[in-house]
């Protein structure tokens, strides 16, 4: 109970002092997870659309491999994404793993199927009778998807959420093929991951409390702007 | 939607290129080792001091030895820092290290319950310990993962003429060191610790030194370079760097003072200048 207590305590003191070693680790856990979140959106909303509103044989095999890819577990993926980037791999030469870079592609595998899947189901869900009403009304093709979309941003905010919580507290990928390599591809559930084995238990907890409340911070950014638009 | 589009465009490409590294890759060195140097607080005072010296990034990857040498095998590492003899000399036998040079030594003690169920406290052979240990059936927590510690506990079960992977009593953790501390103070089982990560933990677990002092459980620590004639994506000039590092007199100095001031007993002896 004590080391619990303690660790709490220990996890605001890192905060209110703001920690120089703790900062970096929670920016970098930002901007990494931040970087592929908006480039899985960037992917996972337009396939997502595309997939949703056209036409094509095999949609329904594809649709069962992206909701399959919105569980692929992170070390798998971690895996695979090593074998393709080290040295001795097709693209060894350019020097991508452990580093940063490497994380962020990672986790865009991670994040991109999520996003898509979730933007799928949401596009899938509009009624049919506003795609037909849209187009009686003289819109072009692109106009049309803009206003689904917009129809549909209430879920699209959720995958964009979906996709963030799934790659910020993501482990196995980053380890891999990040390293966990101090002041450079450390982020905070690999450090968790590294204190704990260490024995330091109260910063490992610490380490935890600011990635929760990092989760929390993000999404209800997410969610507030989500909520405003409903108005 | 263009503009939107457009806009995550920009603040994406702009992220991303931020993140990729300048191809400065000939600074970086890839250096892999055993999970005691990390998890003692060892490599976190002497990556610092080379990083500022040479210019060069060290990326530290903290596994087992085995897997150390796994990596350098395939030339997925440039410069390696183990504790397991005969995997060692093998390893530059077959040509994919070069340079094997001695660094520090410590060494390994059988930790157990404070009760010690097994009746193995003050026993002069570890091998009698094991023994003891499978008689008894008391819970031995093993790392189960070709580390420096795990070849040398498998080692000595050979020595005690036993065999216990299939018993009930044997469990493998698969986890660095500190991690199965913690399973061995949790479950109060017996394993096998080396001294440095032991210490470093000492304050913090409920687990007492039963046996040390056989000659048997010397652990030693060596470099190795991988070699750049086998894998020409090696950085060899790091490597070597880094190598050098290790065994001059300085980080010697600072291998020696690290146990003292931090923990107040020596953690590793360095063994490269006599």
């Amino acid at each position: 109970m004590d080391l619990i207590v303690n660790g709490i305590i220990q996890a605001f003191s890192l905060i209110v002092s703001l920690d120089p070693e703790v900062v970096e680790v929670t920016l970098l856990s930002l901007k990494i997870s931040g970087a592929a979140t908006l480039a899985s959106t960037v992917i996972g909303v337009g396939a997502g659309t595309a997939v949703a509103l056209l036409r094509f044989p095999g949609k329904r095999f594809v649709i069962s491999v992206i909701n399959t890819g919105m569980g692929l577990p992170p070390v798998v993926v971690g895996l695979f994404v090593t074998l393709f980037i080290w040295r001795s791999g097709p693209l060894g030469g350019l020097g991508l793993l452990y580093t940063p870079a490497a994380m962020v592609l990672a986790q865009i595998v991670i994040a991109a199927p999520i996003i898509t899947g979730v933007t799928l189901a949401a596009m899938q869900k509009l009624p049919a009778r506003l795609r037909l009403q849209i187009l009686a009304l003289g819109a072009t093709r692109r106009q049309l998807v803009w206003l689904l979309m917009k129809e549909a941003r209430l879920p699209l905010l959720t995958a964009v959420m979906a996709g963030f919580g799934g790659v910020i507290s993501e482990i196995g990928a980053s380890m891999m093929v990040g390293g966990n390599i101090k002041g450079y591809t450390r982020v905070l559930t690999t450090a968790t991951v590294m204190e704990t084995g260490k024995g330091n238990f109260e910063l490992a907890i610490a380490l935890g409390v600011i990635l929760l409340i990092l989760a929390f911070t993000v999404n209800y950014i997410l969610t507030a702007v989500q909520q405003r638009k409903q108005k | 939607m263009n503009k939107i589009t457009g806009i995550l465009l920009t603040i994406y490409s702009a992220v991303f290129f931020l993140l990729i590294p300048a191809y400065a890759k000939e600074k970086d060195i890839i250096f892999a080792t055993t999970t005691s140097t990390q998890d003692t607080g060892l490599l976190d005072e002497l990556i610092p001091v080379f990083e500022k010296k040479s210019g060069y990034r060290v990326k530290t990857i903290a596994v087992g030895s085995g897997q150390a040498m796994a990596m350098g095998g395939k030339g997925e590492a440039d410069v390696l820092l183990v504790h397991s003899k005969d995997a060692e000399e093998k390893f530059v036998k077959d040509g994919f290290g070069i340079n094997r040079r001695i660094v520090m030594h410590n060494d390994f003690v059988i930790l157990g319950p404070k009760d010690d169920p097994a009746r193995i406290r003050g026993l002069a052979s570890a091998a009698d310990a094991f023994r003891k240990i499978a008689a008894s059936k008391s819970l031995f927590v093993s790392r189960g993962d070709k580390s420096g510690t795990h070849v040398m506990e498998q080692k000595l079960w050979k020595k005690a003429g036993l065999n216990p992977e299939k018993e009930k009593w044997y469990q493998q953790t698969g986890l660095g060191m500190g991690q199965t501390l913690a399973v061995v103070v949790e479950k109060r089982g017996y394993t096998l610790c080396d001294r440095a990560t032991y210490l470093s933990r000492k304050n913090k677990i409920d687990a007492a030194v039963l046996v040390e002092g056989d000659a048997a459980l010397l652990n030693i620590y060596h470099v190795i370079e991988v070699n750049p004639k086998k894998f020409p994506r090696v950085n060899a000039e790091g490597g070597k760097a880094f190598a050098d590092f290790w065994v001059a007199p300085e980080t010697q100095k600072l291998i020696k003072d690290f146990g003292i001031r931090k923990y107040g007993a020596i953690l590793f002896h360095p063994d490269a200048v006599k």
